[in-house]
């Protein structure tokens, strides 16, 4: 049906051009020959086509326009007739004896265009009488369409200031007068619209009144466009008589499409000192209207008008410019209760846009924003609305944005509050945004008190609100966010020891709520966090702030990592736990605090024992150990035996041989610290060094049971580097006939028919044996040393 | 033969030449001397309403100068048709003119007496052919006896009370006409009609109120209207404005018409015959409560013709205006007023 009324429309359409173009050859003929009279008929019929009511505004304006070029041609012909000597006031009358109206109308315009011009009588008498008489016309869209062409033909021809149809002294006034009045009449037509038709064609009609809504508007774009009103004239006349038209029609389209129509094409200028009159329009209007667009649209470009030039400023400031925006917005929100939720974040986040921009000092004014908002939400308990919610989130970017500092931001008292009431999801994503802000601008956060209340603001992400679901959570995403927390952890940052450890307090205390689930992320940044301030402590100057103030002694603050390391047992995270401790344990070393750091290891051993049952996870963790013992030079001599003796013990009881081997060739570094003459054991270092190869040779015969082959001789070639590795240090243990025989050894493994190929490992050998070769050759006491190997 | 077409012809040609009023404008040119066959020639000039006439003057000399008086002539509809244009008078206004006979052939005209008459008449369409005469002045022109050559007589009606206009309606014609009557015995009478228009004017009213009234549907339509006077002339603009009080049907459009009404006869036989001269489309589309309709209708287009009422008891013509609003099933919702239309004196 749809379709076929289409079709129609289009048949028609061409009908009425078929018939209006058939008019305008006899019209042309006329006009050629000079027949008036003629001219006039059939221009009349011409005309009569535009009386049909079966086109839709679109169609409507396409024969519209063909006979608006027609009309052009018969304005020249009147202007001529005039000047044959036919007076202009005959053919005014003249064209009136038409029967039917519309084409009447049209014609009488078009003659009033060539009287105007004519001058023979004020052009405010002939344009009041023209726009009187198009009352005429009811029809919306052909009154529209009328109207419209009178506002055309009129519009160079207004009694505006400067113009040369400028009459007396009241002209500008005459003008003004002349196009409101068209605009009121146009507008009632146009909302009329709305109230003719089934109403099952709500839509359609809807539809074509937005099509037909310029038409409407452009008469505020001509009274924009008149010269002669001023700022006094705006505020006295335009202004509240237009606003009068949109209050009192009472139409939701008509409302919204002119209230955004007059803030568009006023200067900025006039808005600001017509603040209240426009404002005081809003809670008039229908409560269906959007309002919100229009009053965002209206702040944006004030906004916009304030960052133009500074200048400008003093004059928000002297209307007071905020203050009204509050109050108008106030009152929207106070007159439109079931406004959504959606429409009063968004006029606050306008408005907080506004103030920024505008009053960039006055913190307070942001902050009273924002307990507006607050105020209302607080009606409406947590948000559901997704685009509220987003809004939210764009309200609360807002003076991140603007001051790019999240501590001038927790100066805003209400700003918490606000995020009160957005679901967690949207916290998360806020926390994001400020962390995010917080990176990109490197801000210094450096009080306590502000890590309090910036904690408080992340909650989202710091711990779980009210038991929501987190089962919908994406891994990656929750990965994502963490790491951000962790990031800003790092971030935060003074260099007063007293403050940071405060800080550091504070961090504590709230990441500590996060559960199981964040702790392994959000604790590692932590204790890195003191870390730092330890070692900050050892670079510093030589005064120990802590000795004098005794409250924040490196104990403490070891103490304080101990009870924040102990949290992951409950996560369980030991292996993160166990590397953390032993972090802990190399500070505590470089801080010579010797028990402090026998406490961590031995935290980390009863975590190695009781918690790290993974065989690939205690090969890594005893490799940790094992390092970081090897760099401890804290420890007396019984304390690094019992620690290395341990250390030793649960190499050799790793699972698998190869991991076995290699734990325990490691060991062998920890009787072997290069920089410190007391801790150089040789004898324990070879010792290591032998199991190792017993344990290796263990592993080969068992892989040639097992297996029918001896595998690898990887193992070898490794403790022969370490062997080598000992030798150039000058462990007097390991001399160049073990070298040999270890050398010989892995040769004839190789060569065994047992002996599975293993081309990493013949590499591996031949550039090992390439080195001695290559020390050989270097002379001097290394070649020296070599020397009595063979290869 | 001759003897034949004397038996059918009239045995003379006899003209009518009004001459030019006193009192009317007058305008002498010397013009090449002109041969008219029929004194009275019309030549048509640029506007169609002024007609000069040229009347012949038979100077004793046989002058080459001629008169050219200046008539207002207008439009006359014959019955069959033909509009010819004929000279116009107004009430109390001396008609006067010259009568010439001429022989046919020079053949003499026996006559028992010349008279000239001058008539108005009103002739009932449904009784063509009878004239009532309310008007009817005689001037005897010539004694019997004969003519052998032409012969011109002067006449003169003066000061003629001449109450009613010329008018020519559907049921009923109301003329003027001079009448020529060269009696005779056998062969019959020589009878020549000359048809004038009269008109009168009027001064404007002192008193014309307008037409103000509010009517309506209960509950459905209310309007006030308002015409700007109750009585026009003839080339008059009538100004007003509907008003809508209450609009609960759906209007398409809303014209203005100007309708005749001419009602003739008396008593069970009046006949009465509606025309509508004028429709003119005041409103396009759905009004609602509060708009206000300007209305503005020139009346120079239309073919109108003051009111008359009560002609001799004959007949009567009444104008209204019947303001139609249309709905959009096309019913008509009227209401008629009538307007008193006159004849303004234009230089009043």
């Amino acid at each position: 049906m749809m379709v076929d009324g289409v079709e129609d429309e289009e048949k028609w359409l061409a009908a009425g051009i078929a018939g209006l173009q058939q008019n305008a050859f006899y019209m042309h003929r006329a006009l050629d020959s000079n027949n008036l009279r003629d001219a006039l008929k059939y221009s009349a019929q011409m005309l009569s086509e535009l009386r049909t009511s079966k086109l839709s505004p679109q169609k409507y304006y396409q024969l519209y326009m063909r006979a608006f070029d027609e009309l052009r041609k018969l304005e020249m012909f009147f202007k001529e007739e005039t000047r044959r000597g036919c007076s202009i006031i005959d053919l005014y009358e003249l064209v009136q004896h038409a029967g039917n109206i519309l084409p009447r109308l049209y014609l009488l315009c078009t003659v009033g265009s060539v009287y105007i011009k004519s001058k023979e009588a004020p052009a405010k008498d002939v344009l009041k009488d023209l726009v009187d008489m198009c009352r005429g016309i009811q029809h919306p869209v052909r009154g529209l369409f009328l109207r419209s062409y009178l506002s055309q033909i009129s519009r160079d021809k207004l009694p505006d200031i400067g113009s040369e149809y400028e009459g007396d002294a009241d002209t500008v006034n005459d003008a003004m007068e002349f196009v409101l009045q068209n605009f009121t009449e146009m507008n009632k037509l146009w909302v009329r619209m709305q109230h003719q038709g089934p109403a099952r064609e709500k839509d359609k009609r809807e539809k074509e009144r937005s099509e037909l809504r310029d038409l409407v508007g452009k008469n505020l774009h001509v009274l924009s466009q008149i010269e002669g009103v001023d700022l006094d004239t705006y505020k006295e006349t335009v202004l509240p008589r237009v606003l009068e038209q949109v209050v009192n029609c009472k139409d939701e389209i008509a409302q919204c499409y002119l209230m955004d129509c007059i803030i568009q094409v006023f200067p900025d200028e006039y808005h600001l000192q017509t603040l209240e009159i426009l404002l005081g329009a809003f809670p008039q209007l229908q409560p269906s209207v959007d309002i919100k667009t229009v009053l965002s649209r209206l702040m944006e470009r004030l906004s916009n008008y304030a960052a133009s030039s500074t200048e400008v400023l003093p004059e928000f400031l002297q209307v007071e410019a905020f203050s009204k925006l509050n109050n108008a917005i106030g009152k929207v929100i106070e007159a439109q209760a079931d406004m959504p939720i959606l429409g009063a974040v968004t006029l606050y986040s306008s408005l907080l846009t506004f103030t920024l921009h505008v009053h960039p000092d006055r913190l307070d004014y942001a902050d009273q924003v924002l307990g507006a908002c607050v105020k209302k939400l607080s009606g409406e308990g947590k948000l559901e609305d997704n685009r509220a919610t987003k809004q939210i989130v764009a309200l609360l970017s807002a003076p991140l944005d603007k001051y790019n500092d999240i501590v001038t931001v927790l100066k805003l008292s209400n700003y918490p509050s606000v995020m009160e009431y957005v679901d967690s999801e949207t916290n998360k994503v806020m926390a994001m945004v400020i962390i995010q802000s917080i990176m990109k601008n490197n801000t210094q956060i450096s009080t306590a008190d502000k890590v309090e209340a910036l904690f408080e603001l992340i909650k989202g992400l710091i711990r779980d609100l009210d038991g929501a679901a987190h089962d919908q959570v994406d891994e990656d995403d929750f990965k994502e966010e963490q790491n951000s927390v962790a990031r800003l952890i790092q971030m935060l940052q003074n260099d007063d020891t007293e403050e940071m450890f405060k800080i550091i307090c504070t961090v504590r205390k709230h990441i500590l709520t996060g559960g199981p689930k964040r702790l392994p992320f959000t604790v590692p940044p932590l204790v890195f966090s003191s870390l730092k301030v330890l070692v900050r402590q050892l670079q510093g100057p030589e005064e120990n702030p802590f000795g004098e103030e005794g409250s924040t002694t490196p104990k403490k603050v070891f103490q304080l990592l101990n009870q924040t390391i102990e949290t992951l047992y409950g996560v369980p995270a030991p292996e993160l736990a166990l590397r953390l401790y032993l972090q802990c344990a190399e500070a505590a070393n470089d801080s010579d605090l010797e028990p402090v750091a026998y406490e961590f290891f031995t935290q980390a051993y009863i975590l190695y024992e009781e918690e790290i049952s993974d065989s690939r996870a205690q090969v890594t963790a005893i490799h940790l150990i094992i390092g970081t013992l090897q760099r401890m030079h804290v420890f007396g001599v019984e304390n690094r035996d019992t620690l290395t003796h341990k250390a030793t013990g649960y190499s050799a009881k790793l699972l698998k041989k190869p991991d076995q081997c290699r734990a325990v060739y490691a060991c062998s570094h920890l009787f072997w610290v290069d920089d410190q003459d007391n801790m150089k054991d040789g004898e324990r270092v070879l010792l290591c060094l032998k199991r190792a190869l017993r344990i290796a040779n263990a592993a080969q015969q068992m892989s040639n049971a097992t297996r029918g082959s001896t595998g690898s001789v990887t193992l070898f070639v490794e403790i022969l580097n370490k062997y080598i590795y000992f030798f150039e240090k000058g462990n007097t243990q390991i001399n160049a006939a073990a070298i040999q025989s270890l050398i010989e050894l892995i040769t004839a493994e190789m060569q065994s028919d047992s002996n599975s190929p293993d081309p990493a490992a013949d590499a591996f050998f031949a550039s090992t044996l390439r080195y001695i070769q290559f020390q050989k050759q270097k002379g001097g006491a290394v070649g020296e040393k070599y020397e009595p190997i063979k290869v | 033969m001759n003897y034949l077409i004397g038996a059918f012809k009239p045995a003379c040609n006899i003209s009518i030449t009004f001459a030019d009023g006193k009192n009317r404008k007058q305008v002498i040119l010397k013009l090449m001397w002109l041969c008219l066959r029929t004194s009275i020639f019309a030549c048509c000039m640029k506007s169609v309403k002024v007609l000069i006439l040229i009347c012949n003057v038979h100077s004793a000399d046989g002058d080459e100068c001629v008169a050219i008086c200046v008539y207002t002539k207008v439009p006359l509809k014959k019955e069959n048709g033909q509009t010819i244009m004929v000279p116009l008078f107004q009430s109390q206004e001396n008609i006067s003119g010259k009568i010439s006979i001429e022989p046919v052939l020079g053949k003499k005209v026996e006559h028992n007496g010349v008279k000239i008459e001058l008539l108005g008449q009103i002739e009932m369409y449904f009784d063509r052919g009878n004239f009532y005469d309310f008007t009817s002045l005689v001037r005897e022109l010539d004694v019997p006896g004969e003519i052998y050559e032409r012969k011109t007589y002067p006449f003169e009606f003066s000061t003629v009370e001449m109450p009613y206009e010329t008018y020519n309606g559907v049921n009923v014609r109301l003329r003027y006409v001079l009448k020529v009557t060269v009696s005779r015995g056998y062969g019959g009478s020589v009878v020549e009609y000359q048809d004038f228009v009269v008109r009168n004017y009027t001064p404007p009213p002192s008193i014309n109120n307008s037409i103000k009234m509010e009517v309506g549907i209960e509950d459905c339509l209310h309007i006030e209207f308002e015409y700007n006077k109750s009585k026009y002339h003839l080339k008059d603009v009538i100004i007003g404005k509907i008003y809508f009080l209450l609009v609960r049907i759906k209007i398409k459009n809303m014209d203005l018409e100007i309708r005749r009404r001419e009602s003739t006869g008396s008593g069970a036989n009046t006949h009465v015959e509606t025309e509508t001269l004028a429709k003119f489309e005041l409103m396009d589309g759905a009004p609602v409560r509060g708009e206000s309709i300007p209305i503005r209708l020139f009346l120079s287009p239309y073919e109108l013709t003051p009111t008359h009422r009560n002609i001799n008891n004959k007949f009567s013509v009444k104008y209204y205006l019947n303001l139609v609003l249309v709905d959009e099933e096309d019913r008509r919702y009227f209401k008629q007023q009538e307007i008193t239309i006159y004849r303004l004196q234009e230089n009043s």
